[in-house]
């Protein structure tokens, strides 16, 4: 399966190399080390997912229960640190590293949920005008370009406070903002794809056009969907962690990496640890998810433009 | 040029219409803006008299026209929370959000220029595998826990800089370099495909051909060429650049647009809201069209393909 790269159509973070390719042995090195990266990532991940799934389980504490008595710890290797709370304790006492594990949850299925909303309407959509054409390609690319200027955060910000926080709301809206980078990536491959000996000869043998978006399209695009799908879950979980953050997002006492972050950042001036482990841990989800993600485009095809 | 100038000028119409519906929808079809200004204990006729006050009880087009037609000569209704209008609280905090952006602009080329052109002309070298390591990560990396790192880094351990305010320049160090490289990963990367692709046409071997010294190949054909696809990315990252700052505004405290349009979320004072949100876009739009129509002058290839 190889799909079609678009004539110089899909620029996004353009690695464009129309140049001629590099000596062969420099080419495999350097897939390899990518690749090296990718797997390392991947068993990253892997622990991280599991770590929050199995939750309930491998938590030290309860990641709600206060303990006044133990609040502002500081982490086990530093004075005053105890081996009981390995990452220190937060404002009322309660483990950072039972906060932690659990807090990867909210953003892990925030991230994934919002991604499948998003990646069905910018297929959907992407489909739809590179098929059809015309109007609807007219239509689709103005919603792309209006899409791409609003201030993106302030949008997410406003809908949120006008609908409420809640995991559902978030999901919702994370995911049908999301939608635009997919949609034109696919609308550009499908306009390529149209053209092709197999779709025209699907036409001439009388399919019907749902049959030949859906069954000979849609499967050359899988990989560039799954790389894209894979980059964007990063870029969700830094939304919702930055909405968390202000206070708009996942509401305390429910542990999400950013909310928790926001309040560590009250208490910097003596206690780094409470902001620092949060972001830390987002920042190492993120950074495996864009190395699979860079591993996976490099395996799948790695001419795919994006 | 004419025909390219009237095309993106259409096209720049459409998406600023569109925005204004969005922004419109924002509070009218997704939230009851009577709910948000009574109290919860208000009585029915209290939201009748409301209702019909602020003419919800026309049809949503008659509404949305009363809305544009207002907003296009700057009245976006007053602030519900200060009673001011809201485009004039909105434009007295637009310099900070313009100085902290260009502030990080500046900060991310003088990041990304060196090293992007240093990793292109020693491909597969050290230095270039040492900044795609710098790129991914900096990818991965939110920026509200970079900026509360640097806070607590700079202002709270080695006491160097203010931890957040405006006003004299170690007050922009931070937060400009907090968006510097918010920014700098991919204009880095862009930079390097960019001179890579033009470092094996032809002109540059014409130029080394003619017995023109390396350094001189390179400023002068060269970057100069280099610059078109970074000009026109950096126009459309805009709107990304923007995001960025409305992220560090809220950590540094930075008294601009986007952190009072953050608090107005809070206090759910929606014109306000509209106002900075339209706004913002507007300013994404115009830098957008200017690009378009700067690059069409420099690159002919553009104005004819468009």
């Amino acid at each position: 399966m190889k799909a079609v790269s678009a004539g110089g159509a899909v620029v996004l973070e353009a690695e464009r190399t129309t140049a001629p390719r590099a000596p062969a042995r420099h080419v495999s090195l350097r897939r390899l080390w990518r690749f090296k990266w990718g797997v390392v990532a991947g068993a990253i991940m892997l622990m991280i997912v599991a770590g929050a799934a199995s939750a309930p389980w491998i938590s030290p504490y309860d990641p709600v229960t206060v303990d006044i008595r133990h609040r502002l710890a500081p982490p086990a290797w530093m004075d005053g640190g105890a081996r009981a709370h390995v990452l220190g304790t937060d404002q009322i006492g309660r483990d950072l590293l039972a906060r932690m594990i659990y807090g990867g949850r909210v953003s892990l299925v925030i991230g994934v949920a919002a991604v499948l909303i998003s990646s069905s309407i910018g297929v959907l959509l992407g489909l739809a005008a590179g098929y059809v054409g015309r109007r609807v390609d007219w239509a689709v690319m103005t919603l792309i370009n209006v899409m791409l200027t609003f201030p993106f955060v302030l949008l997410a910000l406003a809908v949120i406070a006008v609908l409420g926080p809640s995991l559902v709301n978030m999901i919702i809206v994370l995911g049908v903002a999301d939608w635009p980078l997919y949609a034109r990536v696919i609308r550009a491959e499908t306009l390529a794809i149209r053209e092709r000996e197999f779709v025209i000869a699907g036409r001439a043998l009388g399919m019907s056009h749902w049959r030949i978006v859906f069954r000979q399209i849609l499967p050359n695009l899988v990989s560039v969907i799954v790389v894209i799908a894979t980059l964007q879950v990063a870029r969700v979980i830094i939304l919702e962690s930055f909405l968390s953050f202000l206070g708009l997002g996942v509401q305390p006492p429910t542990p999400a990496w950013g909310n928790m972050l926001g309040e560590g950042r009250l208490y910097m001036l003596n206690s780094w640890w409470i902001a620092a482990f949060p972001g830390l841990a987002i920042f190492t989800t993120t950074l495996a998810i864009n190395l699979m993600g860079n591993a996976l485009r490099d395996w799948l095809d790695p001419h795919m433009r994006l | 040029m004419k025909h390219f100038a009237l095309q993106q000028l259409v096209q720049l119409v459409v998406v600023v219409v569109g925005i204004s519906v969005l922004a419109f929808a924002i509070l009218h079809v997704i939230g009851d803006p009577v709910l948000l200004l009574l109290p919860q204990n208000a009585g029915k006729e209290e939201y009748e008299r409301y209702h019909k006050l602020l003419g919800l009880d026309q049809p949503l087009y008659v509404q949305y026209w009363k809305f544009a037609s207002r907003a296009a000569h700057g009245d976006f209704g007053t602030s519900w929370y200060t009673d001011t209008p809201a485009f004039r609280l909105v434009l007295q905090r637009m310099p900070p959000t313009l100085y902290l952006t260009t502030a990080g602009l500046v900060c991310a080329l003088l990041i990304a220029l060196p090293l992007g052109i240093l990793a292109a002309l020693k491909r597969h070298s050290f230095v270039d595998n040492l900044c795609t390591m710098i790129a991914v990560a900096g990818q991965a990396m939110p920026i509200f826990w970079l900026g509360i790192m640097l806070i607590i880094i700079f202002a709270v351990r080695l006491k160097a800089l203010p931890a957040s305010g405006y006003g004299t320049w170690q007050h922009f160090l931070m937060p400009a370099f907090t968006l510097g490289a918010f920014l700098a990963p991919i204009t880095m990367r862009l930079v390097r495909s960019g001179v890579i692709e033009i470092m094996n046409m032809e002109y540059i071997r014409a130029a080394r051909a003619k017995g023109l010294s390396e350094e001189r190949v390179v400023i002068k054909h060269a970057f100069r060429n280099a610059c078109i696809p970074v000009i026109t990315v950096l126009g459309l990252q805009f709107g990304q650049l923007l995001g960025g700052a409305i992220v560090t505004e809220t950590v540094f405290a930075w008294p601009g647009v986007a952190t009072l349009a953050v608090d107005s979320i809070r206090n759910q004072d929606f014109p306000v809201v509209q106002c900075a949100v339209v706004l913002l876009a507007l300013i994404i739009v115009s830098v957008n069209f200017l690009v378009d129509m700067v690059v069409g002058l420099i690159d002919p290839r553009i104005r004819i393909g468009a």
